[in-house]
């Protein structure tokens, strides 16, 4: 009798081939999701190209601020909201201490973030919503506001008054 | 675990006969004769839900108005990481999508496949046409780009002319004759709400009328014992998709797809054309004036539409060997023939797009803020070829400092010192000097002035015809009376805006004879080349408003 490759048997020669088959087809098939899943996974939760904020914003001009008198700077600050950009309006309330240091806190009472002001007869910030009040360096003098007023990052050129980031102790940030 | 598994997978089958269905789709009956010309339907399928899943994924960043259209695709186009590629797959996936679905009909064309008993699946076939074809009608609007927006407004207005239903269409299509914010909520509306259930259906009515009837044999073929649909036929129909997604995939990856301005209605110069897959349609517009326009426009199309669904009824006999079919093939050929006449006259007629400037919004283009002193200096950095040695961010040569993050800690004296006699500022410097004049090498040191690594890749992108026309800027001290981006005088008017104010023409030739444009204005007039004219305009044209 002759001799046969096992290769070359009908059956075996089928299933072998039936084998590549569905390998091929998985293959394939993995490949494709493979390479539409990962862009997509990519475009998904990949952040924005970084078109950063601007760091540092003009918010005045700090000679014509009187030493220790506090004085409500209106300044606009661009905001990226995806393919927004939204200029927005911001406050700060600037004061220059006595040692020449410049602070300028945040428009925001502590407590539960009401707009609070300068009251000069009493030398004191007053919120009107709950009477907190905080001393010109931004302590808590008196009423339920749990920690001291705001700080902006500050940055003196010249006379020009640049504000950083606010820094907000103790509030959780995404 | 082996039988854990079992054990789940007979649960499953149990409750949802899944596992049967899926063994009856696969093992199902088809003639010995299938093979891979019968492949075309399962791709098309195929591509109908890649552009889905693209879809979907660009209609997560993406606003459904017009203006915010626009910016949320640049943004998707710019900001996003793949959002290029994306895209990209799901414009050339349109396009594919139309080849391979019209070479599945000739293909059953060829072979005769509609006949008896296949007559609805061939015409419930047409209707998946019609449809591919309406998601590129509407599609094509939604980058609202001025090449979406003028196509657009020729689509409605042929719609318009339809004999009796033709004021009808307008109304749904959003008002009368302008393309605007209803138009644009009726076409997003169409294409991603409307049509893709519909697909979906039409998907399945023809898929279930394929598998009543069966694949059509070949003749004679019904004597020959049938083979299973898996895997034989499965594996030809996923090597057929694998090619079509590797070119689909290639294109998205190699092509750039343009994006032009955003629409601008009152562009009267603006030449629309539509996408490629109607260009012959367009054309044959073309051969039709005055009252005949209807014909060209309305009746010649439906006609081909109503013939193409009557096929099988037109076309009655007996199944015969495709080789036989020398009516099919004439016609197949005459089709063919038709078609690429009236595309290739259309292309012909299409004035060339590098006579005039296009900028492409699909890429950054911060190289609009920049004052012409800084393109001129953009200009000689790229004629100096700088980036044979200098790296800029992950581009370019390592062989001198990273420019992106070395520049912005020096001033443009000392650059200009060091330009001239580089080791001199730098000791060991190994910098050839720079041979420019002092006004150059001031140029060049604004611009790397302004660089860092946000806007590195975007200054790459500033085109040619803006570089030159900075220079020509630069050249005839233009800075001395205009304003251009908050930098020169205000002498005369501000540059910035000039295409809004005024027409192409009409700046050329104020150029030459600013007098007689304009009486009384102090410009001199400026005898330009025509190469540097154009550059000039272009550039003009190209700055923000």
């Amino acid at each position: 009798m002759d001799y046969v490759p096992i290769a070359a048997q009908p059956e075996i020669r089928e299933t072998t081939r039936r084998r590549f088959f569905i390998g091929a087809i998985y293959a394939v098939w993995g490949g494709i999701a493979a390479a539409l899943g990962v862009p997509a996974l990519v475009y998904l939760f990949f952040p924005p190209k970084v078109r950063k904020d601007e760091v540092w914003i003009e918010a005045g001009d700090i000679g014509k601020v009187p030493p220790r008198s506090p004085v409500e700077m209106v300044f606009r600050r661009n905001r990226t909201d995806g393919w927004r950009i939204i200029s927005e309006k911001s406050t700060a309330w600037v004061v220059k201490l006595a040692d020449q240091q410049v602070v300028a806190y945040g428009p925001q009472c502590t407590h539960l973030g009401c707009a609070y002001h300068w009251d000069d007869g009493k030398n004191e910030f007053v919120c009107p919503c709950h009477s907190s009040l905080f001393s010109m360096d931004g302590k808590v003098l008196s009423g339920p506001a749990p920690r001291p007023l705001d700080r902006y990052e500050t940055k003196v050129q010249g006379t020009k008054l640049l504000l950083g980031k606010l820094d907000r102790p103790g509030e959780q940030r995404a | 675990m082996k039988r854990r598994w079992e054990y789940a997978s007979s649960w499953l089958d149990n409750r949802t006969g899944i596992q049967t269905a899926v063994r009856q789709f696969l093992y199902e009956e088809i003639p010995a004769s299938s093979g891979w010309r019968q492949v075309f339907g399962s791709v098309a399928i195929f591509l109908f839900l890649v552009q889905a899943f693209t879809g979907a994924l660009l209609a997560f960043n993406y606003a459904p108005t017009p203006g915010d259209a626009y910016n949320s695709l640049r943004y998707i186009l710019t900001e996003l990481t793949g959002g290029r590629l994306i895209r990209g797959l799901h414009h050339w996936g349109a396009s594919m999508m139309i080849v391979v679905v019209v070479l599945h009909m000739v293909q059953v064309f060829l072979y005769g496949a509609y006949k008896k008993p296949r007559e609805a699946t061939w015409m419930v076939g047409v209707v998946l046409l019609l449809v591919t074809l309406a998601y590129g009608l509407t599609g094509y609007l939604l980058p609202w780009d001025n090449r979406a927006y003028w196509g657009t407004v020729v689509t409605t207005q042929i719609a318009g002319q339809a004999p009796v239903v033709g004021p009808y269409l307008t109304r749904l299509l959003g008002g009368g004759g302008a393309v605007g914010v209803v138009t644009f909520a009726r076409f997003y509306g169409m294409h991603v709400l409307l049509l893709p259930p519909a697909t979906l259906l039409l998907i399945a009515l023809h898929v279930y009328l394929v598998r009543k009837h069966g694949v059509a044999p070949l003749p004679g073929d019904e004597l020959v014992p049938k083979k299973q649909f898996y895997p034989v036929q499965v594996f030809q129909d996923t090597v057929a998709i694998f090619v079509a997604f590797a070119v689909l995939f290639l294109l998205a990856v190699a092509a750039r797809v343009p994006l032009e301005q955003l629409a601008d209605p009152t562009d009267t110069s603006y030449i629309p054309r539509p996408e490629w897959y109607f260009l012959f349609l367009f054309q044959t517009l073309k051969l039709f004036q005055g009252p005949l326009e209807v014909v060209g426009a309305v009746v010649l199309p439906g006609l081909a539409v109503l013939t193409l669904i009557l096929v099988p009824f037109l076309d009655r006999g007996k199944m015969v060997k495709v080789t036989r079919r020398t009516v099919a093939f004439a016609s197949v050929a005459l089709a063919a023939v038709g078609w690429t006449g009236l595309t290739v006259a259309a292309v012909k007629s299409t004035p060339h797009p590098s006579e005039e400037a296009q900028v492409d919004y699909s890429a950054p283009t911060d190289w609009m803020q920049l004052s012409p002193e800084e393109m001129a200096g953009v200009a000689y950095f790229r004629e100096e070829n700088c980036m044979s040695c200098h790296a800029i961010g992950d581009r370019g040569n390592k062989v001198g400092p990273d420019l992106t993050t070395t520049s912005i800690h020096r001033d443009a004296a000392w650059m200009i010192q060091h330009f001239k006699r580089p080791s001199a500022m730098r000791p060991g410097s190994s910098m050839p000097p720079i041979q420019l004049s002092d006004a150059q090498l001031n140029s060049l040191a604004a611009f790397l002035l302004k660089l860092n690594p946000d806007n590195a890749t975007a200054l790459e992108n500033a085109p040619d015809f803006a570089l030159q026309g900075a220079l020509v800027f630069q050249a005839n001290h233009c800075a001395a009376c205009h304003l251009i981006n908050g930098v020169g005088m205000t002498v005369g008017p501000p540059l910035n805006g000039l295409a809004q104010r005024q027409s192409r023409s009409w700046v050329e030739e104020h150029f030459a004879d600013p007098q007689k444009l304009s009486p009384g204005s102090i410009m001199p007039p400026y005898k330009l080349s025509p190469k540097d004219l154009e550059n000039l305009t272009s550039y003009l044209f190209a700055l923000p408003d």
